[in-house]
């Protein structure tokens, strides 16, 4: 068979979808590797759930992988360090006013892994839940979700490991196909094994050939009797790599509003997630630096880093010897669902993907909505964002309910698409948190 | 010391289209047929034009100034209602009367109800309707092309025997409206706003397909009737607007052939020749309606009702 007809093409198609501009600039640049910064900050909550507690004191030695945080229950996820050095003390550390501690590690500069290490040893189902723990693993893609939560098997037929990567400018995903391709088909063989699944869809966005080419490729070789891993070809469409639309896409099935992906059988991981287990099984090394695409409309020279974990955004611009003007938008994420940073001194943390500096002023031709429902027909969820704005310019929040704004997931396909330049996603969250106030 | 940072809720970048971008390409979408019916029916239809467009701006400045509201000109809409306007005029009404017509465009029905997006009927449509209530001799004198001489009567009113062929109709050698002759070029226009996304395809093709239709169907003459008078400047351009056409996809549709339905009901049965702008402004008042019928249900809603 050809290699194209061996690629699968998406099961359903989701209601809207919006082409965006690829700004892709780091696809084909190496990774580079950043030396250890002066100091880290790591955060002991990086993550959704509990804060890790912290197990280190001040002046304790501590190497690159040691655990300095753990998770106190079920949801919430271990923390390692990310170099070798003295702990400095724990701090506060509350980025955007969500408060939690960090341990802060003066950086020896010699990156020495902590001796100790060793590859995890598996040998049933329970212990990749056990070895995703135990590596500090959560949704690399930006959720943050602990990853050993969604890794119970009973009742989990597909795993879809999502290589969307549907965000403009980001390209740490694709970096990770094209740099540590056998990681990544390794730890899709592993997870496939000792979870017992039928099949393993493994998805990239049609602006990668080459990762689909090389994925295919590697697929192939590795390709056990049963032939349960397959790669799918989706089309190029925000947002196409989210949970909800990816699993749609790659399966048909629909989750839910409160449900998990669990519950239609599947486990959803990011690409970079699979390959960081498989890496954490085979050596004993946690997740303790993280791919960042630096780029955005003030870059000059956007690059993929490695960054360790904790590091200060300050130090990475100081590396990189980027500038920018004041006020500009520093963001981490993808330029869609990204955060903006009000300080320099946040850190890298294991969710993030990509620090954006982003200059050019909003669009200030904001006009009243002209109904044009293009942020209808945008809206993956098929829900009405500017109705939703009308009742919240009326105060009419009684009717939100009514308009289904819980399913909504801040895609930012509305606003992205509103030629008023309505903040439609904004009132969605406002919206979404009235609704979560009154049912308390 | 702290860099000053910008912090701005998400999505941070948007598309490029803008309420003034899309007006823009309406306006350029209605050059053609517009510039051809001045070529046709002489100078005086280019002052008409103009007086509609600086009516209509002029009435909406007023307005914001006047209400100490912010000015709201500059998204062009009021250009496009005083363009449409005065396209839907015969070549020789009084200037007093387009500017009547303008002002009660802009400030009777869009701005009263609260401006852009919020007006519950086209504007242009309306304020041709009230022209025509008000001063029906004029509104329904028309002209032959190039002569200044007065047509007996558009090809709509027309007898069979003296109407012209069905090419001269759809290139727009004949009387009518300003902007309605030429089926041509406004399918031009109508083309270069599918390709720009401007307008929902399905609205034009399913208001003329139905009307064409159903004029087939019931024996009339469907060349005449889908060339000559306001359909295609109708369907294209004033049953396309945003703000009073459905939004659900087949809302749309219903709302389209809605349109077409009621055009050759008033046609062939009304006492009056032409019948687009009352279909639309009757389909414009349905729309809230249509769009309810019609509502998506969200993702998973259907997994939602069936485990309860």
């Amino acid at each position: 068979m050809s290699v194209k007809e061996r690629i699968l093409r998406p099961v359903k198609r989701i209601h809207g979808g919006t082409p965006l501009p690829h700004l892709k600039h780091t696809a084909e640049q190496e990774t580079v590797i950043m030396p250890a910064p002066a100091r880290v900050r790591i955060p002991l909550s990086q993550h959704i759930g509990a804060p890790a507690n912290p197990i280190v004191k001040k002046g304790d030695q501590v190497y690159v992988g040691t655990l300095i945080g753990e998770a106190p229950s079920f949801v919430s996820a271990m923390i390692h360090s990310s170099v070798s050095g003295t702990v400095a003390g724990i701090e506060d550390y509350a980025p955007g006013g969500v408060g939690a501690k960090c341990i802060v590690i003066d950086s020896d500069g010699e990156m020495t892994p902590d001796p100790d290490l060793k590859p995890f040893p598996v040998k049933k189902a329970e212990d990749i839940a056990q070895a995703a723990r135990a590596c500090g693993l959560v949704g690399l893609g930006g959720a943050g979700f602990p990853t050993h939560v969604k890794l119970k098997p009973d009742g989990i037929d597909t795993l879809v490991v999502n290589a969307a990567e549907c965000e403009p400018f980001l390209t740490g995903d694709y970096r990770e196909c094209m740099e540590r391709y056998d990681d990544v088909i390794n730890g899709v063989y592993l997870l496939k094994k000792y979870l017992d699944l039928k099949q393993v869809i493994i998805c990239v966005e049609n602006n990668k050939p080459k990762a689909i080419e090389q994925l295919y490729q590697i697929a192939t070789d590795y390709r056990d009797a049963d032939d349960t891993v397959k790669l799918m070809k989706l089309p190029s469409s925000y947002p196409q790599g989210a949970e909800k639309v990816i699993i749609y896409s790659a399966t048909g099935r629909i989750v839910p509003p409160g449900k998990l992906p669990a519950d239609v059988g599947c486990i959803v991981m990011n690409i970079t997630s699979v390959s960081t287990l498989y890496r954490f099984i085979a050596t004993g090394m946690p997740l303790v630096a993280k791919r960042i695409t630096l780029d955005g409309t003030a870059v000059k020279e956007p690059k993929n880093i490695l960054v360790p974990i904790g590091t200060p955004i300050r130090d990475l611009l100081d590396f990189t010897g980027e500038d920018f003007a004041e006020g500009a938008r520093v963001l981490m994420g993808g330029p869609m669902m990204g955060n903006p940073v009000a300080d320099l001194d946040s850190v890298v943390e294991k969710r993030n993907n990509g620090i954006l500096i982003m200059t050019e002023a909003q669009s200030k031709q904001q006009t009243a909505c002209i109904r044009c429902g293009r942020c209808a027909r945008a809206c993956p969820m098929r829900l009405f964002p500017s109705k939703v704005e009308a009742a919240y310019l009326s105060g009419l929040s009684d009717r939100y309910n009514e308009l289904n704004v819980m399913y909504c997931m801040e895609c930012g396909s509305c606003s992205y698409v509103c030629p008023a330049k309505r903040p439609l996603t904004q009132v969605m969250r406002v919206a979404k948190s009235e609704l979560r106030r009154k049912k308390k | 010391m702290k860099e000053m940072l910008s912090v701005t809720s998400s999505p941070h970048i948007r598309h490029i289209d803008t309420t003034r971008g899309i007006m823009g390409d309406v306006i350029i979408a209605l050059c053609p047929a517009a510039v051809y019916g001045c070529i046709l029916f002489g100078w005086y239809a280019a002052v008409l034009l103009a007086v509609c467009i600086l009516s209509c701006v002029g009435a909406e400045y007023l307005w914001n100034l006047l209400l100490k509201k912010p000015q709201t000109v500059g998204d062009l809409s009021a250009v496009v209602t005083g363009l449409l306007l005065g396209m839907n005029l015969p070549a020789k009404l009084p200037v007093w009367m387009a500017v009547i017509g303008s002002v009660v465009a802009i400030i009777v029905v869009k701005q009263m109800f609260g401006g852009i997006g919020h007006n519950f009927v086209n504007p242009a449509i309306a304020a041709r309707i009230v022209l025509m209530v008000s001063f029906p001799s004029f509104m329904t004198k028309f002209y032959e092309p190039f002569s200044g001489v007065v047509a007996s009567a558009t090809p709509l009113a027309a007898t069979a025997d003296v109407v012209p062929s069905v090419r001269y109709l759809f290139f727009g050698m004949h009387s009518g409206c300003i902007g309605e002759t030429s089926a041509f070029l406004l399918l031009l226009g109508g083309l270069y706003l599918i390709l720009r996304r401007v307008i929902n395809p399905f609205v034009p093709i399913c208001f003329i397909g139905a009307f064409a239709l159903i004029t087939w169907a019931t024996g009339g003459n469907v060349g005449t009737q889908l060339f000559s008078g306001g359909l295609f400047l109708g369907a294209i351009f004033m049953a396309t607007d945003y703000t009073t056409s459905p939004s659900t996809p087949i809302g749309t549709i219903l709302f389209g052939i809605g349109c077409g339905l009621l055009t050759f009901v008033i046609r062939r049965f009304g006492s009056l020749p032409e019948g687009v702008s009352y279909s639309i402004i009757l389909m414009n008042i349905l729309v809230p309606h249509i769009d309810r019928l019609t509502a998506f249900k969200p993702f998973g809603a259907k997994e939602v009702a069936k485990n309860e």
